[in-house]
């Protein structure tokens, strides 16, 4: 049977493109040309329209230069973990367009001196970039190779000036629901903001980077941004994306994955192939890409290979126990 | 109207052939994904899931097709055998890509995760009790087991429950998935139940 319309269509507003895809044009055409729009779904959305380059120098301190080979940019952009934006891998670099990154500013309370906010623009002009290459590892046992750009977070923290007191800091994750629907699913049992903590040597140490962005740009919203939290010889997971607030407390504070499960995710989560998550062993770790026939398995290395350079500031604890 | 006039073994086989492609379309899907490496960078992660989840789908379509053809719709309870095998087929796969990706073919890892992730153990229960019933599938089997087999074939429940349990073991922070397969599974069986209750309840009227 043919179906005849009667009357003049309407243009759904869900046909009409979007303005992020529309500017964003020229790379898709570029993207198309190169034969990469076969491989990988959520290309249109991932491919956030304003990544800026940045200007930087490389960094030359102990353990920034990884010398693994750096898990490609589209692998590094396209599965992410970002639960505000949804569970799948593929989640975030699908969703996290909708997340508004300018304006932004970030609140420095708690026990500092010069309490403060800081915009954007004070964070990407007031700092010295450096690029950091750091492998990743994250607590599912898979793991990446980033060139971050970045700055130390002891760079930004010691501008408030602790005060003698202060022993932890505090990290908040912006909390939009209207922008991110994984905070809107009602069977998730995470109770947002997504918080995430360290101790105050831990956030002093030189490798402990604020990131601004990786290879070469900003970041993309689906790696947190405008700005993130990286600490390469804990689980990815303490690696904060997206950071709206920093308290300097005197007290612990309670994680977001403590609070879901704190049998299974400590508040140091060191990365520890002899500690295993009680659901997986943590011994190996697939390097990604990773394939069904060349799985690409490696050996975890203790503090992620960082040993050297952090081993110290765990001295005398059992880190079984301080997992 | 335009539907061609089929005698219904023909008729019956056809819907066999579409039946029988449906349920290996998501394997050539898969197969497809591998071979030309669109999977993403961690295609571990998406076999695991996706033989997983369709592992589990087809469970509940068997399971479901008894209470369908109880409420006048058989399509589902005349292919059953074939859901159950498919069933077993996808969570072999699932199986294989374990011992593949996480556990590279290593017994003692293998023993490790067996022993130590309750998950891992009530996911390989589950296979292991699919087993039998895909061996004694055939009509020959059947006609030779007799009572035993329906007995035997029992065990499906048994399979669901461990299915729940692995999904909802699995689960990090939403547990959307369990939630559903619980309440499809968990009201599959709640169906089960009653129609037991309700046959000597009758009788005894």
């Amino acid at each position: 049977m043919i179906r005849r319309t009667r009357h003049v269509p309407q243009i759904a507003s869900s046909e009409i493109t979007p303005e992020t895809v529309w500017l964003n044009r020229r790379n898709l055409i570029k993207a198309a040309a190169a034969g990469t729009m076969a491989t990988t779904l959520p290309t249109l959305a991932s491919q956030t329209p304003d990544l800026k380059p940045l200007s930087y120098v490389p960094g030359e301190c102990d353990g920034c230069a990884a010398e693994e080979a750096l898990t490609p940019l589209e692998d590094a952009t396209s599965y992410n973990n970002f639960y505000e934006f949804g569970t799948d891998k593929s989640d975030p670099a699908e969703y996290a367009h909708n997340m508004t990154i300018d304006p932004w500013s970030v609140e420095v309370s708690g026990l500092v001196n010069k309490p403060g906010k800081l915009n954007l623009e004070d964070v990407l002009s007031g700092f010295d970039l450096e690029e950091r290459v750091y492998r990743f590892r994250c607590v599912e046992a898979w793991s990446m190779v980033v060139p971050w750009i970045g700055f130390p977070l002891a760079d930004l923290l010691q501008r408030f000036e602790p005060t003698a007191d202060a022993r932890y800091v505090a990290f908040k994750t912006l909390y939009r629901p209207k922008e991110m629907r994984g905070t809107r699913s009602f069977t998730s049992v995470i109770d947002w903001p997504y918080r995430e903590g360290l101790r105050l040597d831990e956030a002093m140490h030189p490798l402990t980077l604020m990131a601004v962005g990786l290879y070469g740009k900003t970041l993309p919203n689906q790696n947190g941004a405008p700005l993130r939290l990286v600490v390469p010889w804990k689980y990815g997971f303490k690696s904060i994306k997206s950071i709206v607030s920093i308290e300097l407390t005197d007290q612990q504070p309670k994680t977001s994955w403590q609070e879901l499960a704190a049998q299974e995710y400590g508040f140091f989560s060191n990365v520890n192939p002899e500690v295993d998550h009680p659901r997986w062993s943590q011994r190996y770790e697939r390097r990604l890409p990773s394939s069904l026939f060349k799985p690409n398995r490696v050996p975890t290395q203790l503090f992620n290979g960082y040993a050297d350079q952090v081993a110290s500031l765990y001295t005398g604890m059992d880190l079984k126990k301080y997992y | 109207m335009g539907v061609p006039v089929l005698r219904a073994p023909r008729l019956e086989r056809l819907w066999w052939v579409v039946v029988f492609t449906l349920c290996l379309s998501p394997f050539c899907l898969i197969v497809y994904g591998v071979v030309a490496n669109t999977l993403g960078p961690d295609p571990a992660e998406v076999l695991m899931h996706q033989t997983g989840e369709w592992a589990i789908r087809l469970l509940v379509v068997v399971l479901a097709a008894r209470p369908m053809a109880r409420w006048g719709w058989p399509a589902l309870f005349r292919f059953r055998r074939m859901f159950g095998l498919y069933m077993f087929f996808y969570t072999t796969l699932h199986l294989l890509v374990f011992a593949q990706v996480y556990v590279g073919w290593d017994v003692a890892i293998l023993l490790e995760e067996l022993l130590e992730r309750p998950y891992v153990m009530v996911g390989f229960a589950g296979w292991v009790l699919l087993a039998p019933l895909a061996l004694t599938s055939s009509d020959g089997m059947r006609r030779r087991l007799r009572q035993r087999w329906r007995q035997l074939h029992r065990l499906v429940y048994a399979v669901s429950v461990l299915a729940v349990l692995h999904v909802l073991w699995l689960s990090r922070s939403d547990i959307g998935d369990a939630v559903l397969y619980g309440i499809l599974l968990g009201s599959l069986l709640l169906w089960r139940l009653w129609q037991k209750w309700k046959r000597p309840l009758a009788a005894r009227l």
